[in-house]
Order: structure tokens, then sequence, then C-alpha cells
């Protein structure tokens, strides 16, 4: 008896859920198997991991700050992704835009008041635009690939901020620190609840996420983008360019992610310093993912990772496991789901026997 | 002088690492598959090396270990590609994340505890020449392996039957299947040798090349790497040209401060990965370029599917 497999007719919405539940269920299992295999009791540590950091309000709270940026990039990243634009130095990106609204909130004339938050915003995400043009300007000029030339800018974005805040934008009065002096108080988010961390900036979350689905689900654009990634020659016949493509993709997911740097920057940071971001940009490839490019999944991804972060953070406090099991899980998480989708978009039979 | 003949040292010693892992990708390429995962199995490479190395297994098993682990986990990344034909750049990206974490989680205990780095080769009176004993026989043995495995990747894809076949499967993998041969088989080969090139890749950098344990040492080398087989369009002889070009730029910015530039150092850190932006544009042009990519690059495919 032999095996071959065949393609599914008729994917259901049910079955297209099935791929990302699966491999959150799979990375939990394994997750306990890890913990079990550090020495762990696997229950209680998962509950530590995972459900822990959410009872309480703080919790939840810090939860939501490290969803937001995950959900704003992932956001910007789908466009590219469903065009198969492979923007993957997001991280560089959110790293411009951070540079971009100190820039602003530190080096703008006194008195701009209300008007300074809108500015710093600004100022990131053409900062994110632009490191993600060089990259869209290559790829459509030379056909460059985009995947190195975005992570190399990541790399070169890292020393720019590095040579800021240990060189000329470094605070006078901050001890040798590497790091620049806080924002003003008007180029600050006032967070919703002094008690906690969380700012506005969950509203701009759900707005992107809102913005996403008006883009794919309302807009010619949205469509024309999703039939270039998926039929190029297709596209041709509804007005597809790749030139616009690779600019409307990279763009989108640069503007993304210097708006996340601003919100970092005006909100949980309040100034830059030599590292701003643990990996938001990388991981938010995997939250676009694992929202399988959808507005709504990637809000429930964004959760579920921005947890990862929160839950790697307990158990490092409380068992002294390192945080670094954060980015084992997410890789874990990823390779999971590009398993499970094998089984939502194929099915398994029998040769030989009734089909 | 001496300071020419300790950065042209340098550059082979920076340029070993780099090169590995791009033979490593080269023939990974070659048969059809793109694995964007080298700097994860590098790191894990170089952790695995490291721990060997500090528990006092001794040099050369710690390159055994560094490359087995890399072959290792290169197999995830098989498994994703070919059995589950997954959407390979997303399996690589998966790959080096989960690297990078489990590098780091491996290397929590090392501290800054140093290990004995691997010695150059004592060729007797050759090492003394003036001039010549420095320049070409001071190295130690894994730079002279790595030079080794040029004219050997090079042999192999160009001179044999093997090579030939390789190349079929990643050109027309449709066709290689339909003349009998076993695609994936094939190709799980070149993705595990390109493992276990990534892995002592990583071996060499944290046992040879620095000698204790940093967290995210290899600092972009995997995708470096990666840049360096477009530059060279998969050929071993100008990956090892690229090879030492990269090297030199790491060493340029080693050597940039004692030379004077008067550049912040940062501006010389960046140095490698602006060079490989502008190389990359400068090769990604012209139609030719184009006929050198394997056809079936990146392409997921699966006999009867």
């Amino acid at each position: 008896m032999a095996l071959r497999i065949e393609p599914r007719r008729n994917v259901t919405t049910m079955t297209r859920l099935l791929a990302p539940v699966t491999a959150v269920v799979l990375t939990l299992l394994f997750g306990a198997s890890l913990f079990w295999a550090l020495g762990f009791e696997p229950l209680t540590t998962l509950y530590a991991f995972f459900i822990g950091p959410v009872t309480t309000l703080y919790g939840i709270s810090e939860l939501l700050v490290k969803a937001v940026p995950l959900i704003i990039i992932a956001c910007g990243l789908a466009v590219g992704f469903r065009a198969n634009i492979w923007n993957i130095g997001a991280e560089g990106q959110l790293i411009m835009g951070a540079i971009g609204a100190a820039g602003v909130g530190l080096f703008a004339p006194a008195g701009l008041g209300m008007l300074l938050l809108p500015l710093m915003f600004l100022a990131a995400m053409l900062a994110g635009m632009a490191w993600a043009g060089i990259a869209a300007l290559l790829r459509a000029r030379f056909s460059t690939n985009e995947i190195l030339v975005t992570l190399m800018l990541t790399y070169i974005a890292g020393f720019i901020l590095s040579w800021l805040v240990r060189g000329p934008w470094r605070d006078p009065m901050g001890f040798n620190f590497p790091q620049t002096a806080l924002m003003p108080a008007d180029g600050m988010l006032t967070p919703l609840d002094p008690r906690f961390r969380v700012t506005a900036s969950v509203f701009f979350a759900l707005l992107a996420v809102g913005l996403l689905w008006i883009f794919i689900a309302k807009s010619f654009a949205g469509y024309r983008l999703a039939v270039g990634g998926a039929a190029p020659r297709a596209a041709g016949y509804v007005g597809f360019s790749e030139k616009s493509a690779i600019w409307t993709g990279l763009l989108t997911g640069g503007a993304a992610a210097g708006i996340a740097g601003f919100y970092e920057v005006a909100g949980p940071l309040g100034q830059i310093s030599a590292v701003i971001s643990p990996g938001y940009g990388f991981t938010a490839i995997i939250v676009a993912f694992i929202g399988r490019l959808h507005p709504v999944g990637i809000l429930l991804g964004g959760l579920f990772l921005a947890l990862t972060y929160v839950g790697g953070e307990a158990v490092q406090v409380s068992y002294g496991i390192p945080a670094h099991i954060t980015r084992v899980f997410q890789g874990l998480l990823l390779f999971f789901l590009l398993a499970s989708e094998f089984f939502t978009s194929w099915r398994i039979i029998r040769s030989g026997g009734p089909v | 002088m001496e300071l020419w003949i300790a950065i042209f040292a340098g550059t082979m010693t920076a340029a070993t690492p780099l090169l590995l892992a791009a033979l490593g990708e080269v023939v990974v390429e070659k048969s059809g598959v793109l694995n964007l995962g080298i700097e994860g199995m590098m790191l894990i490479g170089a952790a695995v090396a490291f721990w060997l190395a500090i528990s006092g297994w001794g040099l050369p098993a710690a390159f055994v270990g560094g490359a087995l682990a890399g072959l290792l986990s290169s197999a995830l990344f098989a498994a994703l590609a070919l059995l589950f034909m997954a959407n390979q750049s997303a399996s690589g990206l998966a790959l080096a994340i989960f690297g990078t974490g489990l590098s780091a989680m491996i290397g929590m205990g090392f501290g800054s505890q140093p290990v004995a780095t691997l010695k150059a080769l004592d060729l007797g009176g050759l090492s003394d020449l003036p001039l010549i004993g420095p320049l070409l026989f001071s190295f130690d043995p894994m730079v002279y392996l790595t030079l080794a495995t040029v004219p050997a990747v090079w042999w192999f894809l160009t001179r044999t039957k093997s090579g030939l076949i390789l190349r079929m499967v990643g050109e027309s993998p449709e066709n290689a299947h339909a003349i009998g041969y076993p695609v994936l088989k094939i190709r799980l080969a070149a993705i595990l040798f390109g493992g276990a090139m990534a892995g002592l890749a990583g071996a060499y950098l944290s046992v040879a090349y620095v000698g204790i344990w940093v967290e995210n040492m290899t600092a972009g080398r995997g995708w470096i790497a990666l840049s360096l087989v477009v530059f060279a369009a998969w050929r071993p002889w100008r990956a090892l040209a690229g090879a030492v070009l990269f090297g030199g730029f790491t060493i340029l910015q080693l050597h940039g401060q004692i030379l004077g530039l008067p550049l912040p150092s940062e501006a010389l850190s960046a140095l490698p990965y602006l060079a490989t932006i502008i190389v990359l544009v400068a090769i990604s042009q012209g139609r030719k370029r184009r006929l050198d990519v394997p056809a079936s690059l990146a392409r997921p495919y699966r006999p009867g599917a």
C-alpha cells in the first residue's frame, strides 16, 4: 500500500484555521516537554509561562505593550508578503523610525505643544519608509534581492543607532550611559492608566488591523497586489505592475515599522538607547504568518507572540529559565505552522485504493 | 610590512567561516533549495562546539560536534521544505530564529570562560621563511581544509556524475524524477551537507576565531554567506574570491582605527554590511545573471504531487 498526496479541492475557513491552532497546540506540548527536560514541573511552568502573566491587570497591560508593535508591523508586512515581497528587515525600519521620532523629540524647538507628537509620528513613519525605500529602489531598479538588502540595512541601522546614542545624541547628563535624554513631556504619550504602561497606541494597532482589512477586502489595489503575488501572469490583465507592487509592499512595511518605532519612543521607552527592541521586527514576521496574512489572524497572532515575550520574562524571574526560551518558542511556532499548513492544503490518500 | 602581513592573515581567517558556509549553501542551492537559515545553523554549531571545547573534549571533537549540530538543525528545515513542501523562505527564517534562541540557551552557562583556540600548524622551516612563511604557512589547519574544499566542491559539481545529477535536480526536478532519480533524497543530502558546513563555520567562529562565547556571535555572517552565494554566481572559486573580499572588509574594520581612518568605529563596523549591499547591486544587473540562478530555486517539488 503506497501513500500519495493530492491537493484539497475545497479549503474551508475551518481547515484554514486549523493550521495556526494546531501549531499553537503543538508548541505548547513541545514547550511542556522542554520544561520537563530542563527539570521543571511541566504543567506548572507552562501555566507560569502562558497563563500566569495575564492573570493581573498589570500583566495584561504589559502584554498589550508588547502586542502593539507586533500587530502594527505585521499588518504592514502582510501587504508585502501578499505580493511575494519579502521585507525581512522591519527591525531596521523600526530602529530608523525610533531614531526619526527621537530626533524630532530632542531637537524640535520648544513650544510646539500638541504639534510635537504628530511631528514625531510623521518623522518616524518617513524614516521607516525611507529605510525600506532603499530596498524598494534597489529591487525595482536593479532587481536586487530584497531579503538580503533589508537584512543588511537592519545591521546598518543598528550601527547608526549605536553611533548616535554613544556620540552626538548622548545625554550629557546621563552618566555616560549610551542613551539620549528623555523626550520632552509634550513628546510623550500619557498612559491610559497611571498605574500601567499601556498607551493609546493600542487604538492605533486596532486601526492598523482595520486598515489592512479594508485594503485586502475592499480595495482594488489590494486585490491586484494579491493576484500579483499568486499569479503574476494573470495579474497583468488587472493592471498589476511588479514595480508598483515592490514599492507598495516595501513602503507599507517600512511605514508600519517606523510608526511602531514612534510608539516605542513616545511610549514605554521615552528615549532611545543602544538596544531598543527585543526583535519585534523579526517576531512580527511570525505574527504575519501565523495570522495567515489576515487582519484578524494578525490581531490574535500578535497577542499570542506578545505572550511568549511576557511569559519568557515571567519564567526567568520565577524559575530562572533563560528568557531566550522565547525565541525558541517563536521559532518552533513557525516550524509547526509551516508543517501544519501541509495538512490543510493537501490530503494523504492510499494510491490504488478507492479514492 | 608587519601590518600588511597581519591584515592578510586576518583576512584569511575572517574569510574562512564565510567560505565554509557559502560553499555549503552553493551545493544546497544548486539542488534547487534555498535555505535561508544559515545564521541559525551557524549559531547552533558555534554553541555546541564551544560547549564541547570547554568540557574538555578537545578541538577535533568540537569541530565534529559543531558540524553534526548544524547537520541536525538543517534536518528540521529539510522536513519542512521537502516533506511538507513549505515555503522555503519562511522555513529558513524559522530556522534562523530558532537557532538564535537555542544557541543562546545552550550558551547560558558559558559565562566569559575562554577556550584554547585552534593553533596554527607548525610547518617547521616553511613557517619560518621570510615573508612567504607568515603569508602562506602559518595558518590553522581549518583554513587549509576550507581552501581545499573549494576545488573539491568545484570538482564535485562540474566533473562528477553525482554533481551533474544534483544540478539537474536543481534545474528541473520533474525531468530528474522522470529519468528515475530520487529528487527528494538528493535534495536532502544537499541540505544536510549545507547544514554540516554551516555548523563547521560556526564552530570555527567560536573555538578558532573568537575563543570566548558571545551571544549572537555570528553577527549576520550567515546572511553575508548567503549574499556571497549570489555574488559567486553559484561558483565555488568565485565564492573564495568573495569570501576573501568580505573577510578583508571585516579586517579593515578592525585595523581602521590603527590605520587612523577619520571615521567613527560604527561606520567601520557597518562596512561589511554596506559592501554586501553594494556588491549585490553591482551583480544583480543584466540578463546573463538570471541564467546563473538554478531554475527551480526555492520552488517546492514533490514527485507525484
